[in-house]
């Protein structure tokens, strides 16, 4: 047992840090340290640079464009994205799609998709949730009829994360309505946003932010070249893209980042008679969520280490289960320290002249703005990529045999 | 990184389980409370066999020369057996006193005879007063001639009833509670002026109510490092502890979820109720970072830097605290009234891991104490 890192991997991290300061736009790093989500522009910019560097999917085949590394190279290169703070390459495009294709996608979409998906060439979002499938993502309802060469597609998404963004959707449709089990008749098809049929209509979301969207299809046509996999064995690739990039779940490196920025912040936040940091009960609140972070990493490193094994010589590791649920509970439970810390100055909204048509002064500092709305976003956490029950629900049938 | 076990750890903890598996059943271990010392000498004497209780110390002194992650590894198979043998009072702490604080003949003198099974150890540092604080040390060692005569009273001294050498922290000089002048002695439980009260712990365990009535020891009695060594031991102790309360954990969940298959109401196995499945995947979540955190400890517990490690092990002693609490109480609540027996294994976690709990400082002192330190994460 050595859980310390090498002198390579330390080596490695300094390299990091040195080529994100070097490389990483000012505009973009004042935005992220604020604690705003990028731009496209922001985003599509950084990833091209990772890109250009062979960083952007370091966990793909180096065949196209991975890198022979050990799973802790790649969780240094990741934590120390998230802990600058940069933008994170796009997950729908690296993390879920990218795998799938290269697991189940012919030649052709391989080579058309992969390096598209890597360079963000191509931003894709995810089509999976349905007004009517929610945690039962398999009762989903939206329809493609096969006619000659192509689907027709209709029926309806949501929750469909900047789509706004996408040029192109990866999409869960039911195939086979009469299979036995309605895990059985689903497919998986990519389709063009530009194709005529599509609608794309936001979601406000209570932070006040258009991050969601509905998307609608009515009489879609995408070419059969664009099932991924074989007809009515969609869940198949559902299931694999569920399943990929556990460690990725915790986010520990953002966390700490937004630890230590909570620090200097509330070192400085007036809290009446003191600074808000100097206030025994927040410090022990804020000392008590560092502690189950530092538990939350072990447990990351654990699960990372699994993960450089041989695929055959794994197990499932319980510890994975722990990542989704933890590390969401500790991003919300810093959320609500920031709101803490900011206090009435707190109650501010930000302003947003384009959402609400008016321009109205800022009366507070960006982060004493974003505290609550932050707070109120990130609520979404322990609800998408199976919520807290489901998670659990997984866990007691998988390694509890209940 | 790596978190696998060596061929020889893995041996170590088959032998142990095997030797555990034999002599530890749960009618046993009452068997063992209820006898003289509270404990097994048979028990004792096979772990001397196994070399366990030679473990940590140097191969010179006669020892193995075995680490942190050996200790975790045994600690945890204690914790899911619920062992009641001095391990930790002569092992981990005796041991850890002598390593860091004794002489080479000290050494010489005692280590054999503790891998023998035949002598044993036990730290008095909690006063009436002291609560947590090991440099809350009311107790005085004076000078006489060369040696030291030492008056005062150690309380809830665990294993204090059957110890050969007790382990005192004294004040040699200064207020009660400055940190410095304080000194660590190596006293006699038979000496003159030595009057041991035994008594039972909450957890089935024996420990000792002590006085120190102008109790005279050479100079050699005084370990070097004073209050120093007194915390790296305490830590040293809280790593041990964390990976007892891990096997603890373990133990109590399998039998929860053994429980859950078995006892059946309203016509079905209780466990296809969707509110024991979470709170069933809820202790399983709390296990997993209680291992990571004595895992961590086991890292942590040969740092030199003192301050790094006292942080780490408080963030240790914290989120074990935490986790175990959940624990020992859901296998009692999702038992049902079977675990509010003695009779029963369940009930009999909790205990222990209550005790675990209370022991070099409860979550809230850490965290106190944590937080003055500036946290677990430092800026850089």
């Amino acid at each position: 047992m050595e859980l310390r890192f090498t002198e390579e991997e330390r080596a490695f991290r300094q390299e990091v840090r040195d080529w994100i300061d070097a490389n990483l736009p000012a505009d973009t790093r004042e935005r992220m340290a604020s604690g705003r989500t990028p731009t496209k522009a922001m985003q599509v910019d950084w990833q091209k640079r990772l890109y250009e560097k062979g960083w952007a999917v370091p966990h793909w085949p180096v065949e196209w464009g991975g890198q022979p590394w050990s799973a802790i190279k790649r969780f240094i290169l990741s934590e120390e994205i998230q802990s600058t703070p940069a933008p994170s390459p796009l997950g729908f495009n690296c993390n879920m799609l990218g795998p799938v294709l290269i697991a189940f996608g012919t030649e052709e979409q391989k080579k058309f998709f992969l390096p598209k998906l890597a360079s963000l060439d191509l931003w894709f979002c995810q089509g999976f949730s349905e007004p009517g499938a929610g945690s039962d993502l398999a009762s989903l309802k939206t329809r493609a009829v096969r006619e000659g060469d192509h689907y027709v597609v209709n029926g309806q998404k949501t929750w469909t994360t900047l789509a706004q963004h996408a040029d192109w959707i990866f999409l869960l449709v039911r195939t086979d309505p009469g299979a036995a089990k309605q895990q059985e008749g689903i497919s998986f098809l990519l389709v063009d946003m530009k194709t005529p049929g599509i609608t794309v209509r936001p979601i406000i979301t209570i932070d006040g932010a258009h991050e969601v969207n509905e998307v609608f299809f009515d009489d879609v046509k995408v070419p059969v070249a664009n099932l991924v996999g074989t007809e009515n064995r969609g869940w198949d690739c559902a299931k694999f893209l569920l399943s990929n990039e556990r460690t990725g779940q915790a986010r520990v490196g953002a966390s700490k980042e937004r630890i230590r920025r909570l620090k200097l912040i509330a070192k400085e936040a007036p809290g009446g008679a003191r600074p808000v940091m100097e206030d025994p009960r927040f410090r022990s609140r804020l000392t008590d969520v560092e502690v189950q972070l530092k538990a939350l990493e072990m447990t990351t490193l654990r699960v990372l280490a699994d993960e450089n094994r041989a695929l055959s010589q794994r197990k499932p590791n319980p510890a994975s289960s722990v990542l989704k649920i933890r590390g969401t509970e500790l991003q919300q439970a810093i959320s609500e320290l920031y709101v803490m810390a900011a206090g009435p100055y707190g109650l501010a909204a930000p302003n947003d002249p384009e959402a609400d048509g008016r321009n109205e002064p800022d009366v507070a500092a960006d982060w004493q703005t974003l505290a609550q709305a932050t707070y109120f976003n990130w609520r979404k956490q322990s609800i998408y990529g199976g919520s807290t029950e489901i998670q659990k629900n997984i866990m007691a049938k998988a390694f509890l045999g209940l | 990184m790596d978190f696998d076990l060596s061929e020889d750890q893995r041996l170590l903890q088959d032998s142990l389980a095997k030797l555990l598996k034999d002599k530890y059943g749960f009618e046993q271990r009452k068997g063992y409370i209820k006898s003289e010392t509270g404990w097994s000498r048979e028990v004792w004497a096979a772990y001397a066999e196994l070399g366990l209780l030679g473990m940590p110390f140097a191969e010179e002194d006669g020892g193995l020369g075995y680490g942190t992650v050996e200790t975790m590894i045994v600690m945890e198979q204690m914790g899911r057996s619920l062992t009641l043998e001095p391990f930790v009072s002569t092992v981990v702490m005796g041991g850890g006193f002598l390593r860091h604080g004794a002489t080479a003949e000290q050494r010489a003198a005692m280590v054999p005879q503790i891998a023998e099974g035949k002598l044993l150890l036990a730290f008095a540092h909690t006063e009436p007063q002291s609560r947590f604080d090991l440099n809350d040390v009311a107790t005085t060692a004076k000078k006489d001639g060369a040696g030291w005569v030492i008056d005062g009273r150690k309380g809830v001294v665990v294993h204090g009833d059957t110890a050969d050498q007790l382990i005192v922290t004294a004040r040699i000089s200064g207020g009660r509670r400055d940190r410095d002048g304080i000194g660590v002695f190596l006293v006699p439980a038979t000496a003159q002026g030595v009057t041991r009260r035994g008594f039972g712990t909450s957890d089935g365990q024996r420990a000792a109510d002590i006085t120190f009535d102008n109790v005279k020891v050479g100079a050699e009695a005084e370990l070097k490092g004073g209050l120093a060594l007194a915390e790296q031991v305490a830590d040293e102790t809280i790593a041990a502890l964390a990976a007892e309360a891990v096997g603890c954990m373990e133990a109590a969940k399998d039998l929860t979820v053994d429980y859950l298959k078995t006892r059946k109401q309203f016509g079905r196995p209780i466990g296809s109720f969707q509110s024991l499945q979470h709170r069933a995947a809820e202790m399983m979540v709390c296990l997993e970072q209680a291992r990571s955190m004595a895992m961590l400890a086991a890292m942590m517990a040969g740092e030199t830097d003192a301050a790094e490690r006292r942080r780490q092990m408080r963030a240790v002693k914290i989120e074990v605290g935490r986790n175990a609490r959940f624990v020992g109480q859901q296998t009692v609540q999702m038992h049902g009234g079977i675990a509010m027996t003695m009779e029963y294994a369940g009930g009999h976690y909790l205990k222990r891991l209550t005790v675990i709990e209370n022991m070099f400082g409860d979550m809230d002192h850490h965290l106190a104490a944590l937080s003055e330190e500036g946290g677990v994460f430092l800026a850089a």
